[in-house]
């Protein structure tokens, strides 16, 4: 397994950032107060110190606690739009992908139109309908109802090709069901696409997410990283000069994003052996 | 007597859809039969464009025929019930050409042979179906110890094919259909898997169907042989007669075109002068390239005549004395 | 025959014809995680202008790396560990990349396997015989272009139509001599093609052997025919050399082999071949072929040969002279 990650620099750039992340989120929790994440809770303002070792925003949260309340959140949203666009993706990739015909020229239609639809703009005008704002498992549920478009298209593309294979015919000849060859002969070769796929799909997630919540249109009450940067813009933090408030969010956000992306890449190399290293 | 699997005059064209005019023949007018009570081989030969893949997966009810039935114990392999079906698919196994596209890369190969013992319920315990897929390997040579546990791209081809053999025989089939079994494998490696074959054939009694391009190997594996030239059929009958004293034009240049290990070395220069008359639209399909090729060749397809007890031909030098017969090509296999 | 002074190997006595193309020592290692694995093991051999050279063995034999390797075209992990290889008095690996570049398909030209499938799918033939001699600087006009490729294409038999084709408009016995059209648009003194015709069927077959032997003769240029059709070897080389895990096994004027292999493996290669006279023939060769990196300790063939003794066990045998002109490396020979 190391030795591994010493070849594929991508994927092990990639654990370390994630990891990383993983032990702030975690052992912030632990020691962190996460009530002083809510507004009014401490003075407002305070740069950087041993009290407040982020400083505080303009209402009054500590900007530790935010950080370390709100990053779960947003990886929540993250991962929930990312695992139901990918599972429905898959679900309908193998069906299209598997059965062809008219179900499959539906199911492609219906992406394909959906694709070409700017899908930001879709999300804020199903954001700004919800009465009452929304929640974060809402949020979850509004960027997972577009997640599933690029996945099943591109997961269909390797049924397609896996469904030609030699071991497919045999499975038929074996007098295999459909599900039966799908579930078992097919999917297990393609569980690396599908990591990758995921990674993929969860870092697009949190990005639509941020885009939702810097526009104003989040769960206002939550201190995910999007709605910090949404009050960071409405307070013109960067111009007024409260440097703290900004960084730690983008710091983040960066790392949240690298480590997504390297560990994409990372995924990549094992599931298209093309481009593995040579020895 | 039910004939366990007959071709009824199976013709098949690709395409030819609404947006596409010009449909390919694959396959044309093609019947055959096995009995059960008399097993034999009986080889396939064309080149590739012959349609003997086609006829391959036809006859294993991979593709539906155009027109024409494949039928399975009397009955029609499209419409069996559930139960006749896994009958079917027991009963007329396959190998195919690639020994490796068949093997699932994401599990060893013991699953090729795992699988079918469990899907068709042969045996009632794990101990016994270790049994019965050790024996089935030792019956190809193979050395159990060497393969299970293995993943396929640890074995070589020659390893590989022969563990397919040894698959087909797990489910004691009457019929194996043989897709070109040892063209990617060594040619030192390819008289071992013939060899189970005829072995399969003699002492457990089960027919097989070799399809191949090689017409040498098919002479030294098979009884009864069929030529395939551009979808219809050349020549058939017993494979000693077929290949020694060859009827049909394009099977005589089939033999002649085979480089043999002599010193004479006349094979470069001797190249048949085809009489480049045009083909038409019926007609004869060998006709471009046919050395004796008559003016009638070029507007009448050459019906299938028997010229011999155990021959056909279908060539307009060849015609049959007794006139022109139906369902000769199948009537020969069957009749004794 | 040989010419007097050369041996079965053709290589000179001093002072004779100078053989175009000469192996020496060639051996060619692949870099492996687990180990470095000689895929090419000290093989020498040489041959004249006219001449038709085969080089018989089954996979794992290292014949098309050895094609691959006289042309400098192994990639890592596989490299050069040892001889050389000269054309006519030049040593190849003196040879800068771009000197090398420049002598590729102008002085040696590669048929390689499957060529037929490499053609680019989205150009024209003539655009294909175009690309190649202007990658050698050749300026030609527009009409000298086009009757260069119109004459090309007549020499290995194919219409002058075949210019303005896509490679999916030709048969595969039409690809494969486009292929060997574009081999030979610099005439090059070698040529050297790797299974030309295992992707096609045995009428179409010859057809394209036949245009090859026309071709060399044209040019004057040597053949390496690398193969596993001891048939194909049989009715078109001259000499053959036999291949087995590496190494070179057997050394002869084809008639040679035919009528008396020396080599056990050559032998069988021969009687594998399934013959069309009478049935039941059918022999083949027990076991498999062994592993490159595991090689068994003495002859590599030892395990699967009828004939071994005790000394094929411990002590690997040289290819050497068992008879005038033919060499094999086999104790019992």
């Amino acid at each position: 397994m190391f030795s591994y990650l010493r070849r594929n620099k991508s994927l092990a750039v990639g654990v370390v950032l994630l990891s990383l992340l993983a032990l702030f989120i975690i052992v912030g929790n632990l020691t962190v107060d996460t009530e002083l994440a809510r507004p009014l809770s401490v003075r407002a303002l305070q740069p950087p110190s041993w009290e407040h070792p982020f400083g505080t925003d303009r209402q009054g949260r500590d900007l530790l606690a935010a950080m370390v309340a709100g990053t779960p959140l947003t990886l929540k949203i993250g991962f929930i739009a990312g695992f139901l666009g990918v599972g429905i993706g898959t679900v309908l990739a193998f069906i299209a992908g598997y059965y062809r015909g008219i179900t499959d020229t539906l199911i492609r239609g219906i992406a394909d139109i959906g694709l070409t639809v700017p899908g930001l703009l879709v999300l804020i005008v199903i954001a700004v309908s919800v009465r009452g704002g929304l929640t974060v498992n809402q949020m979850a549920i509004v960027v997972a109802s577009l997640a599933w478009l690029n996945p099943t298209r591109t997961i269909r593309s390797q049924v397609l090709t896996l469904r030609e294979r030699g071991y497919v015919e045999v499975a038929r000849l074996n007098g295999m069901s459909g599900p039966e060859i799908i579930l078992r002969e097919m999917m297990p070769n393609l569980l690396p696409y599908l990591a990758a796929t995921l990674v993929n799909a969860v870092s697009a997630a949190i990005l639509a997410s941020i885009g939702l919540e810097v526009l104003g249109l989040g769960p206002l009450e939550s201190p995910t990283l999007g709605m910090t940067l949404y009050w960071i813009n409405f307070n013109a933090a960067i111009l007024n000069g409260w440097w703290w408030w900004w960084t730690a969010p983008i710091v983040i956000i960066l790392m949240v994003f690298l480590g997504l992306f390297f560990l994409t890449v990372g995924l990549d190399e094992i599931a298209n052996p093309r481009l593995r290293q040579s020895a | 007597m039910t004939l366990l699997l007959e071709a009824r005059h199976v013709t098949k064209y690709f395409g030819g859809g609404l947006l596409d005019r010009d449909s390919t023949v694959a396959l044309e007018d093609f019947s055959f039969a096995i009995d059960s009570g008399r097993p034999s081989i009986t080889a396939i030969v064309g080149e590739s464009g012959s349609g003997k893949t086609t006829l391959a997966r036809v006859l294993l009810g991979l593709v539906a025929p155009t027109s024409g039935t494949v039928l399975y114990q009397g009955r029609d392999l499209h419409a069996l019930s559930g139960a006749e079906r896994r009958n079917f698919r027991r009963d007329i196994q396959a190998i195919f050409q690639d020994p490796y596209g068949v093997y699932n890369p994401f599990y060893r190969v013991d699953h090729v042979l795992t699988t079918p013992v469990a899907r068709f319920r042969l045996a009632r315990s794990r101990t016994e179906a270790r049994g019965l897929i050790e024996d089935a390997l030792r019956a190809v040579g193979l050395r159990p110890e060497e393969i299970l546990g293995r993943f396929p791209h640890q074995l070589s081809g020659g390893q590989r094919q022969r563990v397919m053999v040894a698959r087909a025989l797990l489910l004691r089939p009457h019929v194996i259909v043989a897709d070109e079994p040892v063209s990617m494998v060594d040619a030192s490696l390819r008289a071992t898997i013939l060899g189970s074959l005829r072995q399969l054939n003699q002492e457990r009694g089960i027919s097989i169907i070799y399809i191949t391009h090689d017409l040498a190997t098919a002479y030294q594996v098979a009884d009864n042989i069929i030529v395939l030239y551009r979808a219809n059929v050349a020549e058939a009958g017993d494979v000693e007669r077929v290949v020694k004293a060859p009827q049909h034009p394009y099977t005589q240049l089939l033999i002649t075109s085979i480089p043999q290990v002599s010193t004479e070395r006349t094979w470069l220069n001797e190249q048949p002068v085809a009489q480049r008359i045009a083909p038409g639209q019926t007609g004869c399909r060998f006709v471009e390239r046919c050395p004796v090729a008559m003016p009638v060749c070029q507007t009448m397809p050459p019906p299938l005549s028997r010229t011999e007890p155990r021959r056909v031909v279908a060539c307009h030098h060849h015609p049959d004395p007794a006139g022109a017969q139906q369902n000769v090509l199948a009537d020969m296999f069957v009749e004794s | 025959m040989n010419a007097p002074g050369m041996n079965a190997s053709g290589m000179n006595a001093p002072g004779m014809n100078a053989s175009v193309l000469r192996v020496e020592h060639l051996r060619v290692s692949y870099d492996h995680p687990l180990g470095s694995v000689r895929a090419v093991d000290d093989v020498s051999f040489s041959l004249r202008a006219h001449e038709r050279f085969g080089l018989a063995g089954e996979s794992g034999s290292g014949k098309s790396t050895m094609a691959l390797a006289i042309l400098r075209l192994l990639r890592p992990p596989g490299r050069i560990d040892g001889g050389e290889v000269w054309l006519d008095n030049i040593a190849l690996s003196s040879l800068s990349d771009d000197a090398m570049r420049r002598l590729r398909l102008a002085g040696i030209a590669l048929v390689p396997q499957g060529s037929m499938n490499a053609l680019n799918p989205v150009l024209r033939i003539r655009a294909q015989i175009a690309d190649a001699l202007g990658d050698h600087d050749m300026a030609l006009s527009r009409s000298d272009l086009a009757a260069r490729v119109r004459d090309l294409l007549g020499q290995v038999g194919l219409p002058p139509e075949v210019a303005e084709m896509y490679p999916h408009e030709l048969s595969g016995g039409m690809k494969q001599r486009a292929c060997i059209a574009i081999a030979i648009c610099l005439r090059p003194k070698v040529i050297i093609a790797d299974e030309p015709t295992s992707a096609l069927d045995v009428v179409v077959q010859r057809q394209v052997m036949a245009t090859l032997a026309r071709v060399q003769q044209d040019l004057g240029a040597a053949v390496v025919l690398v193969g596993h059709d001891m048939g194909l070897m049989a009715q078109f080389v001259d000499r053959l050399g036999v291949m087995y895990a590496g190494r070179l096994v057997e050394i002869a004027p084809i008639a040679e082999i035919i009528a008396a292999p020396r080599h056990p493996y050559t032998q069988m290669l021969i009687a594998s071949l399934p013959s069309l006279e009478r049935k039941g023939m059918m022999q083949g060769i027990p076991g498999l072929a062994p592993l490159l990196r595991d090689l068994p300790p003495g002859c590599a063939f030892h395990p699967r040969c009828p004939q071994a003794v005790a000394r094929c066990r411990t002590e690997r045998p040289v290819l050497r002279e068992v008879a005038g002109g033919i060499e094999a490396a086999c104790h019992l020979a």
